[in-house]
């Protein structure tokens, strides 16, 4: 009985890891629907020794940097029957009936990305974690993690966003656009580009796109030089799960400048950049910052934490320099994004103005 | 059976003694040596000024003794508890159902104690930390109401109350709980982590309130059992004959049960689901110091208490700092170092 159970925590467990090896992200659930695709990825690539997600990823980015002064949307499978798309995107908005009006998002950052680039009105349909923004028409019972083809067909959709292959989706005949979880901001910014190419939002996304990156490089402008990087341990739960800078939310504070204490748990990316923290080694390395990205999920605040057996050792809990993040905002690859490096960013500031005084 | 009896009460005082040998010297091990590099002798200097009523002093910074106050020692001592909870609630489950392959989860108690804590998860009651979270709480009841939805279905079935029809009414009790849990956790998928680490168990973020919430009824439950032994000898020879000697079968086997249950449910509460070690210690107690409970019992407390610390030393240790499922190391090292004892008991 109980030999059973673990077993098949044990596979479920690392098909959650695994998956998030390909698509660098944990903390939100919508992943599970590529821990069931990453299986077949998993098995294939291991022995191949290949990252699926970074290699899609480099493919999907020159593709981008061949077509993208003809606004192609490399990544939408159309069909044969449906050619006019190109040259409609390039005419942006003049012919408004030929962009998708009907478009299904099963992926909770790309729907982010339809409504930041204006499509909102396009979308008929978005999966059950889609609730942001909140105008967002969210579908109960369509689901991302266990989806039908057929819930999905009856919205009678003429795009069709996903974060990776669906299975029997393609019968439908629909034009599908996947877009995998980012490695890079230019991953983010290439796929809000293609969200714009596709529904006919040129414009409006390279301006998102535009206010994006001006409105990162303020942050990273406002840092002061530092000698010595302080270091941040990024919290997934209570039970110490993390992130290292292998992962996107990793590789977002190393623009900022900081460091990674739980970079040493997985040198090897046997975790695929997510692992278990042992408590005490916690204590011990004594990061500068902590980020919570439990405070939805685990309920977790600057208070629990400092009343943790222990912790009160933590210079950033007797600092109080313990930053609360949505644990949306950081587990997707949106447009939220800004938010999310907005708040760190002060964080980080805060600290070296403390720090010089 | 009394020439075995006799056979095993010659040499249990000495395997008692080295199987408590074995635990203190495990419970060293695992104290000494952690992620953090702590003066050895200032490590078992400060757990003793912890443990004992008056100041021992110690040589530590602040940072270290809090390490070693705060979150090595009660995991230590936490692991001693559920090891020996488990590995006893097993012994018991064996003897009760005379069945080599039960385990403390035989009646339902993994898949009611899974229902219940996912249940608090997804109502987001509470976070499986601290006393009495609510997670540990429906984890509690659901793993004794389990038991109880068994023994009822069971006895429904067979009014003798014997082991068989109790063993498939578990089966079929865990399998209706793990599809109601399954669903659950299907329907909120934002909880699913927090789910799958419940259910992979272990001693990661354990300090002192889960000791303090285990420690009396793990005690009391094991104390009770182990006066248990002659009891489970007698049973071991078979109902009919067991009732012919003047044991009420059925009151003595409901009342064990619910005694191991209790025990089960109060470590599964405070630790999640950790396979293997109710199974394989008790065997392994029972293949080197012969098959009375009067010895499988006391052994297994010891045994399991000792297994489980030093499968926790190597869950916390051999990837440093990261750590692993603690049932993955049960099982990883549990079954080949079962399968060494089987066949050198058997030559």
């Amino acid at each position: 009985m109980k030999f059973r159970w673990i077993a098949a925590l044990a596979v479920m467990f690392a098909l959650v890891a695994a998956a998030c090896g390909d698509d660098t992200d944990v903390a939100s659930t919508e992943d599970a629907t590529s821990a069931e695709d990453a299986m077949e990825d998993v098995a294939a690539d291991e022995a191949a020794d290949g990252d699926d997600a970074m290699e899609e990823d480099a493919m999907e980015e020159d593709v981008m940097e061949e077509d993208v002064m003809e606004e192609d949307e490399a990544a939408v499978e159309e069909p044969a029957d449906e050619p006019a798309m190109e040259e409609d995107a390039v005419e942006d908005d003049a012919m408004e009936d030929d962009v998708p009006t009907r478009i299904v998002s099963l992926n909770p950052t790309g729907t982010e990305m339809l409504f930041a680039v204006g499509a909102g009105d396009q979308v008929v349909a978005v999966d059950n974690f889609s609730y942001y923004p909140p105008e967002a028409p969210v579908v109960d019972d369509l689901s991302a993690f266990t989806p039908s083809v057929e819930a999905i067909a009856a919205f009678e959709p003429d795009l069709i966003v996903t974060q990776g292959p669906i299975e029997g989706l393609d019968a439908l005949g629909v034009p599908i656009m996947e877009l995998w979880a980012a490695v890079t901001l230019d991953d983010v910014y290439s796929q809000i580009e293609q969200v714009g190419a596709a529904t006919g939002h040129v414009g409006e996304a390279a301006e998102l796109v535009g206010q994006m990156q001006t409105d990162i490089d303020a942050v990273l402008a406002s840092l002061p030089e530092r000698e010595t990087p302080l270091t941040y341990y990024h919290e997934l739960d209570n039970t110490l799960y993390s992130v290292t800078s292998s992962t996107f939310v990793g590789y977002v504070y190393g623009l900022l400048g900081l460091e990674n204490a739980a970079d040493a748990a997985d040198p090897d990316g046997e975790f695929f950049g997510y692992p278990q923290l042992n408590e005490e080694f916690l204590v011990t390395a004594d990061p500068d910052i902590i980020f919570l990205a439990d405070t939805i999920c685990c309920a977790q605040t600057a208070e629990t934490v400092a009343e943790r057996p222990g912790w009160d050792q933590l210079s950033a809990v007797q600092n109080g320099n313990i930053v609360e993040l949505n644990d949306d905002i950081v587990s997707r690859w949106g447009p939220r994004i800004v938010e999310f490096i907005q708040v760190a960013g002060e964080a980080v500031a805060a600290l070296e103005t403390a720090d010089a005084s | 059976m009394s020439a075995a009896s006799v056979r095993a009460a010659g040499p249990r005082a000495g395997w008692t003694a080295g199987a408590l040998a074995l635990m203190v010297l495990a419970a060293t091990l695992a104290l000494i040596i952690g992620p953090t590099e702590i003066d050895r002798g200032g490590v078992l200097r400060a757990s003793l000024d912890e443990l004992l009523p008056w100041t021992i002093g110690h040589s530590l910074t602040d940072t270290q003794a809090s390490i070693v106050a705060n979150l090595r020692l009660p995991r230590v001592v936490l692991g001693l508890i559920v090891g020996a909870a488990l590995s006893t609630a097993g012994a018991t489950f064996q003897g009760v159902f005379r069945n080599p392959l039960a385990d403390p989860y035989l009646l339902g108690v993994a898949a009611g104690g899974g229902l219940g804590a996912t249940i608090a998860f997804v109502n987001e009651w509470g976070d499986g930390q601290g006393v009495l979270d609510a997670v540990q709480v429906t984890a509690f009841v659901g793993a004794l109401a389990s038991v109880a939805i068994t023994w009822t279905v069971g006895v429904l079935g067979d009014r003798a109350r014997s082991a068989t029809s109790l063993i498939l009414a578990g089966v079929a009790v865990a399998s209706f709980f793990t599809a109601v849990q399954t669903y659950l956790q299907q329907q909120n998928t934002e909880d699913i982590r927090q789910i799958y680490v419940w259910f992979l168990g272990g001693l990661t973020t354990s300090g002192w309130s889960e000791v303090g919430q285990a420690v009396v009824p793990t005690a009391l439950c094991v104390a009770a059992l182990l006066l248990a032994g002659r009891t489970l000898d007698v049973l071991s020879v078979g109902d009919d004959e067991a009732a012919m000697l003047g044991v009420p079968v059925g009151r003595v086997r409901l009342l064990l049960v619910v005694i191991a249950s209790l025990l089960t449910a109060t470590a599964v509460a405070v630790s999640g689901l950790i396979a293997f070690v109710g199974l394989i210690v008790p065997h392994t107690a029972r293949l080197l110091a012969g098959t009375s409970y009067r010895s499988v019992l006391p052994l297994s407390a010891i045994g399991g208490a000792t297994f489980l610390v030093l499968c926790d030393l190597a869950a916390r240790t051999l990837l440093t700092p990261a750590e692993l499922p603690i049932g993955v190391v049960t099982a990883f090292f549990g079954a080949p170092f079962f399968i060494v004892i089987l066949r050198t008991a058997r030559r």
